[in-house]
């Protein structure tokens, strides 16, 4: 009844190869980050310009309040500067792991309809933290200048490690939540829980010291594990650091680049590993889930 | 593309023993699925729904086939099985080349960026690259008719400006086999004989097309193959005129 077939090359729709398919679609992924951002600024006058000045004023609160108020520069010098280096990595973290999570479920709509790789949503968060933790740098940058910072290569060796550890970090469990968030709208609020930790689970507004002081060891092995502590310190190394007199004894932790960075790093690609993996095992679902 | 076997013989959409269930889920919240698991599982937390029951199908290049049924007949499950937003429970599905669908128009379409921006996002989600979007943008704009309107942003246009727009940039993608649910009734009279001129056209140039619809007499004029659906089930399979009297006759009998 037909004519003889040839049946070859056929593949079955629909199945991700995870990230990699992130990267085959370079130019959505551009398109949909171009979109979030330009659609946050539509219709403000100073547009993108809002980005740095939210945190120069940050900045500025921090310095006069905490610094010169509370006298928080007698105990650590520079506090505004120690301060504000790890409250913008929290911030990047905050922001691209808060958004992968909901990337989602808030883009049922095409999900629903049409394939595309579903990663893209979850990574062009990252990429929107990314573009806006870019203007804070500068400021701190600025900051960091006005405070006598001359950086050496391994300073800004740091800065991009410890950067390169949130996005992965924050990436791995956006999509781990992100998953969970189309099952159980649940995972949201844990979201926010964790996010309303991060801060204090890290070495942001007080130093490590303390918390190896107060704690038992291997609490404070476990504190260590979080990359964000690690990242924050990378950032206090490359930063604070080279702002402060020959005579401070503010020191890293012990075994700090021999041991906890490649455990930092290590964890973070765990992390995107897992949260890569249960993304592409249950993303099959997602359109009838939603 | 030397070695092109002729058309009409390359198999490029084959469903093989299709089942699809939804789960009708009770709860989206994770209290009651712990309590649920702490009462052993008692119960059950969803009731199942078969939308689509052993559905095999083939298609060859060239062909235009209408899936033709009443509303739940599993028409729409199996384009999405086609277009891979689901995949099937039981049973394989395998396309050759690149799929792309009208499923839906203006699905990606933001309403806070200007027309131009959308067709570029709407034509990035469809599959294209930003050369071919480039290359095509001002066919588009003209089929659209949008004209000047193209910087505008899209939540100030009118609902017949905003599909023109989205059918103007699906209908300039270029897929291997196109999937076309239910979005023929766009815009005016004169806009939609356009767009069935220019599916024709498609059809005409050994597209695999595959079309849900509810007005017969328009897929007739597409479709050379007609598969009336039923409750999940394929009852039929032949010419798109045959099938559409099947479906009219079966119809009489249940009403």
């Amino acid at each position: 009844m037909t004519p003889p077939e040839v049946a070859t090359g056929l593949v079955a729709p629909g199945r991700g190869r995870g990230l990699l398919d992130v990267h085959r679609n370079r130019y959505l992924l551009s398109l949909i980050t171009r979109k979030e951002i330009q659609v946050r600024y539509r219709g403000s006058v100073l547009g993108i310009l809002w980005s740095y000045i939210k945190p120069a004023m940050q900045f500025a609160v921090f310095f006069v309040a905490m610094g010169l108020f509370l006298g928080l520069n007698r105990g650590l010098e520079n506090y505004a500067v120690y301060l504000f280096s790890g409250i913008i990595l929290m911030n990047l973290f905050n922001e691209s792991f808060r958004n992968a999570a909901r990337s989602v479920v808030e883009n049922y709509n095409l999900i629903k309809k049409i394939y595309l790789p579903r990663e893209l949503f979850p990574v062009s968060s990252l990429w929107v933290a990314l573009a806006h933790f870019f203007p804070q740098v500068v400021v701190l940058v600025v900051a960091c200048l006005f405070f006598g910072w001359v950086p050496g290569l391994a300073q800004v060796g740091a800065v991009l490690l410890g950067t390169a550890i949130v996005a992965v970090f924050s990436l791995g469990i956006g999509l781990l939540f992100a998953t969970a968030n189309v099952f159980f709208r649940d995972a949201e609020n844990i979201v926010e829980l964790l996010v309303m930790i991060t801060t204090w689970a890290s070495p942001v507004l007080y130093t490590w010291t303390m918390v190896r002081d107060a704690m038992a060891p291997w609490m404070f092995a476990l504190y260590m594990l979080n990359p964000l502590t690690v990242a924050t310190e990378l950032f206090h190394f490359g930063f604070w650091q080279p702002t402060l007199d020959a005579s401070s004894t503010w020191a890293l932790p012990d075994a700090f680049f021999s041991l906890w960075v490649p455990v930092a790093i290590g964890v973070s690609l765990l992390f995107l590993f897992l949260g890569d993996l249960a993304f592409r095992r249950h993303e099959g679902t997602f359109a009838q889930e939603l | 593309m030397t070695d092109r076997t002729p058309p009409g013989q390359e198999v490029v959409l084959r469903l093989d023993h299709v089942t699809k269930e939804f789960v009708l889920r009770h709860t989206r919240s994770l209290k009651e699925a712990l309590v649920w698991l702490v009462k052993g599982r008692k119960g059950d937390l969803s009731a199942k729904f078969k939308a689509l029951e052993d559905l095999s199908l083939t298609v060859h290049d060239g062909e235009s086939v209408a899936l033709l049924g009443l509303n739940g007949s599993g028409k729409s499950t199996t384009l999405k099985i086609i277009s891979g937003v689901m995949r099937p429970d039981t049973g394989t599905i395998g396309v050759r080349g690149r799929v792309a669908g009208l499923i839906e128009v203006g699905a990606g379409f933001h309403l806070d960026l200007p027309g131009r921006d959308n067709v570029y996002l709407n034509a990035a989600i469809l599959g294209m690259t930003k050369e071919e979007i480039d290359a095509k943008f001002d066919d588009i704009v003209a089929f659209s008719e949008i004209g000047d309107f193209i910087d505008t942003e899209v939540k100030f246009y009118s609902s017949g400006m905003y599909l023109r727009l989205a059918f103007a940039v699906a209908v300039h993608t270029d897929p291997d086999v196109f999937l076309v649910d239910e979005i023929l009734a766009v815009g005016d009279e004169p806009f939609q004989r356009k767009c069935i001129a220019r599916i024709q056209e498609l059809v005409s140039r050994g597209k695999t097309l595959v079309v849900v619809s509810h007005d017969l007499e328009l897929v007739q004029q597409i479709c050379e193959r007609g598969v009336v659906m039923e409750k999940g089930r394929m009852v039929f399979d032949g010419t798109c005129a045959e099938a559409v009297g099947f479906l009219r006759e079966r119809n009489r009998g249940a009403a």
